[in-house]
């Protein structure tokens, strides 16, 4: 039987600019910009100064509370500006500017050698915690907070995130093909860490190659990997845990009420690296794709490298780009400039073309329902874009389950009107909670 | 080393999506005109070149009245996504041959201006435009719409009258007699040798249509397959002798059944959104089809089903909607 989930698209997988070339590493650059924010949660607090000499893996900039995350020095070097710098998400974010010293060295005590094994669950949280993993497919959510379900939940089941649904994205499939013993080593641990004894592992049917690899990488373990036709949003959440497990996350619930954790396979990786070798969380692999790169390339990246110098080492443009992209193409985010750091949630880096994003003028609903099929989470696209353009946000999240809504983006793929559906429920979404807020104060 | 385009400042930064699929609106409409365009032929070749002309009419002044309301409007003119050219030739196929030329043009004109752009334009109209304008004929001349020619090809048994006229008329013994037989009756019904509107004719092109239209998905089979057998088994239930004694056969390919079910009752902006939905609409419309036929006073009733069916779709899209993930009996 082929598990799957209702709905969904077919988006062209564009997978073939870089699914073949191994990962290569990127020259150290001269200088990176870390921000403060690459997590979901609280902004991390810059503890070095302007001047201050740091070692590659330093603290920089401590978790400020429980959801919030450590943020590492990437390189080694002197400090030059603590400040307002761009940011690919906030537009612009608190950063460490880091200018290179050409050494590239490690601060004292890593990496090192542990024997995981002897650890207990609880040391081995605060060692993801202190070393600022956070998730790798993109949302960042601080990965200890993750691994720390309430009391009253009962976890019994992790689930690794290999789907790669988004198209152009290859770096998890590289990982899967290059690096397997990472992410053996660094499951066996988020199943100590969650205290569970099965875990599914989810990947697309477009990377046979990889799904022979896992299965056999982790033959003998309670691990099993579980093969997903390839369709978009295979790698959401909530639809991952249904095919691969069954389970139905209810309406504005999370993975822990059926009892499971996602993880993505990078972030697993990153916490092999943390938890064996107490390596923390400042380089990660990227793809760099796009019908306008002229050498796209699966890459390694510190933490806080301009988008420009990752473009530079993949040759620069190949045409001229209508939009680079931080991300996949169906959630990613559209950047205005390339002169902008790589932070930890970065899984690609995209450069289209005009032709390639098939854009068109938005038209009038017509109604064809294309939309409603392709939800994955069986919602009326087309009443919430409706709704939204009358303004009618409250009778959206009443009678239509706006808040269900995880922008997945496949009605917008789907529609022949070109309506920017996922544009209108973010704006509905947001005149809620200002309609809360407002409540609230009363 | 340094690319000159690497040197642009600023980039397309709309919303995700940034791919999409190369579907389109006027895709659509275009791929529907093709799927007719069969149909239509065989109209010409059936009844005569004036058929040309008449679908012609139909087509043109749909676009032009389209044009002008938006000028006058002042709104963006969007001739060119297809849908009033589709208006203009589905009204035209559901005429008959021998209708004067004015009409098609005053049909394209309330379909248009009124059962459409009054409403709001493509994608507001509650009611097939079409439909809107044939009706509006109907009522308007009576004689015209229901006039019918000599037929060019084959042997002219059925002159003057369509076999759902005949029946309505003069009994399911004389309609077998005027063709023959029985057998002889259903082949003519299935190429499409018979009396009827321009484009209603030949049950096997409309499907052959059809069935292109939903391997292209752009239309559901349920809705015609629901709407086709609601009308076959209620009016082989309901026969002229009694219970059970109909002839499913000859109401399933008579009329404007088949050209209804596939390119009226399809017409996505005018039906229910999800497909349970349009099952629900699909039912509704056989059944009042069969009502009409059997029981009232025109011989025909599809045009009327679907417009009656069209009223009531909002109706069923409030309460028929998809089934939301997670929300599985957990209402309970």
């Amino acid at each position: 039987m082929i598990k799957s989930f209702r709905g969904g698209v077919h988006p062209k997988d564009s997978k073939s600019y870089t699914s073949g070339k191994s990962i290569e590493t990127a020259p150290v650059p001269e200088v990176v910009v870390i921000p403060m924010r690459q997590h979901i949660g609280a902004a991390s607090i810059p503890i070095v100064k302007k001047g201050e000499l740091v070692k590659k893996g330093q603290v920089i900039g401590a978790a400020d509370g429980f959801v919030s995350s450590n943020v590492h020095a990437s390189i080694s070097g002197q400090v030059i500006d603590v400040g307002d710098h761009p940011h690919p998400v906030f537009g612009k974010c608190m950063a460490v500017v880091i200018n290179s010293d050409g050494q590239d060295e490690w601060v004292a005590g890593i990496p090192l050698q542990r024997n995981w094994e002897e650890l207990e669950s609880t040391q081995l949280l605060k060692i993801i915690s202190d070393a600022g993993i956070v998730g790798m497919g993109g949302a960042a959510f601080p990965t200890h907070v993750k691994s720390t379900p309430p009391k009253n939940k009962h976890v019994d089941l992790l689930v690794v995130n290999a789907a790669e649904c988004e198209p152009y994205l290859t770096a998890d499939h590289r990982l899967m093909l290059e690096e397997g013993l990472r992410i053996v080593t660094g499951v066996k641990i988020v199943m100590k860490v969650l205290g569970v004894e099965k875990c599914l592992v989810g990947i697309e049917d477009n990377k046979k190659d990889a799904i022979e690899k896992m299965a056999a990488a982790f033959s003998g373990l309670p691990v099993e990997v579980v093969e997903l036709p390839a369709k978009y949003p295979q790698g959401a959440e909530k639809m991952l845990i249904n095919a691969v497990s069954g389970r139905i996350i209810p309406s504005g619930g999370l993975p822990m009420d059926v009892g499971v954790v996602v993880q993505n396979v990078g972030t697993v990786a990153a916490i092999c690296d943390a938890v064996t070798h107490g390596i923390p969380l400042i380089q990660r692999v990227t793809t760099v794709s796009g019908s306008s790169i002229k050498s796209p390339k699966n890459i390694r990246v510190r933490i806080g490298t301009s988008f420009r110098e990752a473009i530079q080492f993949c040759d620069g443009f190949a045409t001229r780009p209508e939009k680079i992209i931080m991300g996949g193409p169906m959630m990613g985010m559209a950047e205005p400039s390339i002169d902008i750091p790589i932070i930890k949630g970065v899984s690609g880096i995209l450069a289209i073309a005009k032709g390639e994003a098939n854009t068109g003028k938005e038209a009038s609903c017509i109604r064809c329902g294309r939309c409603v099929n392709a939800c994955p989470m069986g919602l009326n696209p087309s009443m919430l874009s409706i709704l939204s353009e009358r303004n009618l946000y409250e009778e959206a999240k009443e009678d239509y389950g706006l808040f269900d809504c995880a922008e997945c983006g496949s009605c917008v793929f789907a529609c022949p009107a070109k309506r920017n559906i996922v544009q209108y429920v973010k704006y509905s979404k947001a005149q809620n909670a200002a309609l809360k807020l407002k409540e609230n104060r009363g | 080393m340094v690319d000159t385009t690497m040197s642009e400042k600023i980039f397309n930064v709309s919303m995700s999506p940034h791919i999409r699929d190369n579907e389109s609106i006027s895709k659509i409409m275009w791929t529907v005109m093709i799927a007719l365009a069969p149909a239509a032929i065989f109209g010409a070749v059936n009844f005569g070149y004036r058929v040309l002309i008449v679908l012609l009419i139909g087509m043109g002044s749909a676009v032009l009245f389209e044009y002008l309301t938006q000028k006058i409007r002042k709104k963006t003119v969007t001739i060119r996504d297809g849908s009033a050219c589709l208006t203009g030739f589905l009204l035209a196929m559901c005429l008959p041959p021998t209708i004067p030329f004015y009409m098609p043009a005053v049909g394209s004109f309330i379909a248009i201006v009124i059962a459409k752009h009054a409403m709001g334009g493509l994608g507001f109209n509650i009611f097939n435009p079409a439909h809107i304008g044939r009706a509006a004929l109907m009522i308007s001349w009576p004689v015209a719409m229901t006039t019918w020619s000599k037929m060019t090809t084959g042997v002219d048994v059925v002159s003057m009258a369509t076999p759902l006229n005949i029946l309505k008329q003069q009994g399911y013994e004389k309609l077998i007699e005027t063709f023959g037989s029985a057998p002889d009756m259903y082949q003519a019904l299935f190429l499409g040798t018979r009396n009827g509107s321009i484009g209603e004719t030949s049950t096997v092109l409309l499907l052959l249509g059809g069935c292109f239209l939903i391997y292209k998905k752009y239309i559901n089979w349920q809705v015609p397959v629901v709407m086709v057998g609601t009308v076959g088994i209620l009016t082989w239930v309901f026969g002229p002798a009694g219970l059970f004694t109909g002839d499913p056969l000859f109401h399933m390919m008579a009329g404007g059944l088949i050209i209804g079910a596939f390119f009226m009752a399809t017409d996505m902006v005018t039906i229910p959104i999800t497909i349970k939905g349009q099952v629900i609409f699909a039912l509704g419309a056989g059944i009042i089809t069969v009502l009409i036929r059997l029981k009232g006073g025109y011989p025909e009733g599809v045009c009327y089903s679907i417009l009656l069916m069209n009223s009531i779709t909002p109706l069923i899209d409030r309460f028929v909607q998809p089934v939301r993930f997670g929300l599985r009996r957990e209402a309970k």
